[in-house]
């Protein structure tokens, strides 16, 4: 059973200097209501794993604007301006991921692995201090699990077991994030009983969810 | 011929590259417009890393769904057959092997199939999203570029000096001038534009190319 929660207790559950994930790509599927509430309740000093920074303001990137990430691992964030600028003055330090890679690793924290052989980004800065394993004449550097402390994800739809349904190209990162930290947070529009949501439907089992947040409340 | 005018010979060339039921992945910027070209008696499957096989042309003003966007967030439409998912398995469609084409802008390319265009250190770092991934696993990976920069100077490289996307990854270079294949022992001229001749092709290309007995025309 997941259990319900405000947003402003949800945003309690991340500590300064925790890590935290949050889903979506270029605001689409993010947890958008309760970036608003980490912004309100002002915890700082977040390391964030995310897709990309959203844009200037918007998305994960309202937490750029207002400061409250130190550090990132992150595959892309040409949309936002204000990251770069902090990343260029060093307010900022930044792992590039690339971004297949990136929810690779954290669904590999989340299925209880020790890492994989990848051969994205062989010859590159990617590369740099990974073991390599060279297998049928084709080299592979080893990439660790990514995992957190928390999760912030949002879903279109929950039942009250944490059973979700995602919607459209919003399912993204949403749901290896969702089994990848120790906290997992679900936003949703709409929360229904269960045996309302088929189970053919269900996108992300409850199993992996402990909150559900309601946009909004 | 204006910028919008070369961009649309690249891309129109690029379409012509594919074959009926293959599944393609177009990078953003000038590969997006690549899908605009595609013969109607063709069927591609457009892949977004983002999490759809079967992406639309955009929707009509006032039609668009938040929830429905590609890979750069402009609003886009399924098509029908379409099939959502999340980003672990749509890298695993792009790493697996799953996808015949992608197609990459790029600021260098270069003679042993080097592609660097995810950082100018100092400058600007917007990072590679998912273009690492895409070269490391697409079967074929094409590069769609302008010849020359803003300054004159080619894009095509004896080697890259940007850190690299992808190391000897690229197959194929498509620029204003000039289709050319990154072969064994470095870049053979395929095709040249109409407007062009293969002595300026040469001139305006870094290293070396390797100049077959039969050229081919596009425009």
């Amino acid at each position: 059973m997941a259990k319900i929660i405000s947003g402003k207790e949800a945003a309690t559950l991340v500590k300064p200097g925790s890590s935290l994930m949050l889903s979506g790509f270029l605001v689409a599927g993010a947890p958008v209501y309760l970036i608003d509430c980490l912004v309100e309740n002002g915890v700082d000093s977040l390391h964030v794993v995310t897709i990309s920074t959203d844009y200037d303001n918007k998305g994960v990137g309202r937490l750029i604007t207002s400061k409250q990430i130190k550090s990132l691992q992150v595959s892309h964030i040409g949309t936002n301006r204000t990251t770069q600028k902090q990343y260029k003055n060093k307010d900022i330090s930044i792992e590039f991921v690339p971004q297949g890679i990136l929810v690779e690793r954290i669904r590999t924290a989340g299925a209880g692995l020790g890492g994989f052989y990848s051969p994205v980004g062989v010859g590159t800065t990617v590369a740099e201090g990974k073991e390599t394993l060279e297998e049928n004449g084709k080299i592979y550097i080893l990439e660790r699990p990514i995992s957190a402390d928390v999760a912030f994800i949002s879903a279109k739809k929950a039942d009250k077991l944490g059973n979700l349904v995602y919607h459209r190209t919003a399912r993204n990162s949403n749901p290896s994030m969702a089994m990848g930290a120790t906290i997992t947070v679900a936003e949703v529009d709409e929360i229904v009983e269960p045996g309302e949501i088929s189970p053919e439907r269900v996108g992300t089992p409850g199993v992996f969810v402990d909150y559900l947040v309601k946009k909004g409340e | 011929m204006d910028k919008k005018q070369k961009r649309e010979r690249i891309q129109k060339r690029i379409a012509r590259e594919f074959k009926d039921g293959d599944y393609v992945n177009l990078g953003i910027g000038l590969p997006t417009g690549v899908a605009d070209f595609i013969p109607d008696e063709v069927t591609i499957h457009f892949q977004s890393e983002n999490g759809i096989m079967g992406v639309g042309p955009k929707p009509p003003a006032g039609e668009e769904i938040p929830d429905l966007i590609n890979a750069g967030g402009g609003p886009i439409t399924a098509k029908d057959g379409a099939s959502f998912f999340d980003s672990v398995t749509s890298f695993s469609i792009i790493r697996g092997g799953h996808i015949d084409f992608t197609v990459l802008g790029t600021l260098q390319v270069d003679a042993r199939g080097n592609v660097a265009n995810w950082s100018i250190p100092g400058k600007i770092v917007p990072g590679m999203g998912g273009a690492m991934d895409l070269v490391s696993g697409a079967k074929q990976v094409i590069i769609a570029t302008l010849h020359l920069d803003k300054y004159g100077k080619s894009k095509i490289m004896k080697e890259c000096t940007l850190p690299l996307t992808g190391k000897g990854v690229v197959n194929l270079i498509v620029t204003d001038m000039a289709v050319i294949k990154v072969v064994e022992d470095g870049l053979k001229l395929i095709d040249i534009a109409e407007d062009t001749t293969i002595e300026k092709v040469v001139e305006a290309t870094e290293p070396q190319l390797i100049i077959p007995d039969k050229v081919g025309i596009f425009s």
